[in-house]
């Protein structure tokens, strides 16, 4: 399958600081990328690069074979682009606002018509899309931002955390219009986000940055698989390192961290392990809160590589890492 | 929510440029859709005119004609129209476009980066000169008539929307360069030296002083003679050659200022 979106080494340089470190790497035509990492991990420079708005300091992009360096137009024809806030504006309504933006990119004026009424056919908006922008909810501004990037019929969309700030019932809406467009319509999908449920819901393969470096990359399965097949995750007060070389001695334990009130047991067999975990921690006098056997996270997969957990948008504090085994 | 499948996309629908002058059009017509929108932008522009036309020609027609032999009503007809049309311009909505991250959806389209500039202004001098009416038809009402007739009245409306036009390079350029909302509210102060330290009130010759000097270096002064001319002596090709080198010389410091702030603004560095 060819690429839609290749970066070489690249790079975005602000002053002193390096947001986006060295990043290789490749989407395939008509995958979901999900590119995942907190807050100021780097992933809305690099979309604004690839999106045209920014030149890297280093490397280079190809969108669809054309350099976003040296051929923006080029890209800029072929691209959908909704950036992390819903971008619109609040005098217009909706069809307007759809009519404008389809009319810069040079629709004649029955293309446009069409276009309009297909997207709000993609993206349902209902009679709202005849009222001014400034009296839609949260949800229905971003759906309106996902039909504006939609408009000009683009091969890649570009999706900067399109469902931060939703309430739960718009961000299942948008997932579900961002997984039709890619099975039903074949269409790229670039989407960063800081929610490990949403890369794993929509994301064919996915990408975590922090600090500005991909610090690993495959499909959501292949990444948790990678760590380990189960994890016991217990909150507790009072564990000290004996009851940690206790943990690790049990049979079956991979690994053991602690993070904060947190311990995290990695093991290949969780329904074996959860109960000599629990006896080893209550010969120990450790008080436990809760006791969670589940399958591994992209989360996990983060505090592997990282140390830190992304917490909506925010790392917790990583020097409570403390891989033990 | 609909739950049907997705209806197939038409193929032959593809995206190209539109061309400098459809991108223009497009954002000029959006600019001129919110004028009525936000009619508190524009009622101070049509009420401050009229007042100041209103209590200008009351408190000081008698003593100009007795000390200058001036129609007065005619004298302060340009005066309004400077009053109406300068600093008249959508850059606060660009502040807001910028501010709202809507500027960044404009610019991730094949649009032009100079029509998004020139598409607002192009909506600007629609609106000033639309603005000049009311205040037209009131100078009307007081008797004032154009002794060049229905022609120099036109061009009258032209000089006044280029001047317009010029002018709002200024807050344009303020808004591209800070982005700041207060920063380009600010920029109206510029209105005052170039529209009161000039012959607004007075004919030249009964200017004195600081004030004398200073308005002979003020465009404005320039602009309001050739105006003045339209309406009260009939054609003469001078004041309005004047009339436009300062136009011009304006138009040269706002306008570069204005493009440099948009290639600053635009640049991807």
């Amino acid at each position: 399958m060819a690429a839609a979106v290749v970066t070489e080494s690249i790079e975005r340089r602000f002053d002193d600081t390096m947001a986006v470190d060295g990043v290789d790497l490749e989407v395939r035509e008509g995958e979901i990328y999900g590119f995942l990492g907190p807050n100021g991990a780097g992933k809305s420079t690099l979309v604004r690069m690839l999106c045209t708005l920014l030149l890297p300091s280093a490397g280079r992009a190809l969108v669809l074979g054309h350099d976003v360096a040296t051929q923006p137009g080029q890209v800029r024809l072929r691209i959908g682009v909704a950036l992390q806030d819903a971008a619109l504006d609040d005098r217009q309504t909706g069809r307007e606002l759809l009519t404008l933006q389809a009319r810069l990119y040079g629709l004649h004026r029955a293309e446009v018509d069409e276009r309009v009424e297909h997207v709000l056919r993609i993206v349902d908006i209902g009679d709202a899309i005849d009222r001014r922008i400034g009296t839609y909810s949260g949800g229905m501004k971003r759906r309106l931002d996902l039909a504006a990037a939609l408009v000009h019929n683009p091969d890649v969309l570009f999706l900067d955390e399109p469902t931060t700030g939703l309430d739960p019932a718009s961000r299942a809406l948008v997932w579900r219009e961002v997984r039709r467009l890619n099975q039903e319509l074949g269409m790229t999908i670039f989407l960063t986000t800081q929610y490990l449920e949403e890369a794993d819901e929509l994301a064919d393969r996915v990408g975590i940055i922090d600090h500005g470096k991909l610090v690993a990359e495959g499909a959501p399965d292949e990444l948790k698989r990678a760590i380990s097949d189960d994890v016991i995750v217990a909150r507790v007060e009072g564990a000290g390192d004996d009851v940690i070389q206790a943990l690790c001695a049990i049979d079956g334990v991979d690994q053991v961290d602690v993070h904060g009130e947190e311990l995290t047991v990695r093991t290949a067999n969780g329904a074996a392990a959860v109960s000599p975990v629990a006896v080893a921690l209550s010969r120990d006098g450790v008080k436990v809160h809760t006791l969670t056997l589940r399958t591994p996270t992209l989360d996990d997969v983060f505090l592997e590589l990282t140390g830190g957990h992304i917490d909506h948008g925010h790392i917790d504090n990583k020097g409570d890492g403390d891989p033990t085994s | 929510m609909t739950t049907t499948a997705l209806p197939a996309a038409p193929p032959v629908v593809r995206a190209r440029p539109a061309g400098f002058l459809s991108d223009m059009r497009t954002v000029a017509t959006r600019a001129l859709r919110a004028v009525p929108r936000e009619p508190e932008s524009i009622i101070p522009a049509l009420i401050v005119p009229v007042f100041f036309y209103v209590v200008n020609v009351g408190a000081l027609s008698k003593v100009s004609h007795n000390a200058y032999g001036l129609d007065f009503k005619a004298f302060q007809v340009p005066v309004a129209i400077i009053f109406a049309v300068t600093g008249i311009s959508r850059a606060s909505t660009l502040v807001t476009d910028i501010q709202d991250g809507y500027f960044d959806r404009l610019c991730v389209t094949p649009v032009r980066r100079l029509a998004l500039l020139l598409g607002l202004m192009v909506a600007d001098v629609a609106v000033v000169i639309a603005l000049c009416i009311p205040v037209l038809l009131l100078g009307f009402a007081y008797g004032v008539r154009f002794e060049t007739g229905p022609i120099g009245m036109l061009l009258f409306l032209l000089i006044a929307g280029a001047w317009g036009l010029v002018f709002t390079g200024f807050p344009y350029a303020i808004a591209l360069k800070t982005g700041n909302p207060a920063a380009v509210n600010s920029s109206f102060i510029l209105f005052f030296p170039f529209a009161f330290l000039t012959t607004a009130f007075q004919p030249k010759q009964a200017l004195s002083g600081w004030l004398a000097t200073v308005a002979t270096y003020n465009p404005v002064t320039y602009l309001l003679s050739g105006l003045r001319s339209l309406v009260s002596e009939g054609w003469d090709g001078m004041e309005l050659l004047k009339a436009a080198a300062a136009i011009a010389a304006v138009g040269a410091v706002s306008i570069s200022l204005a493009l440099a702030a948009l290639r600053g603004r635009v640049r991807r560095g």
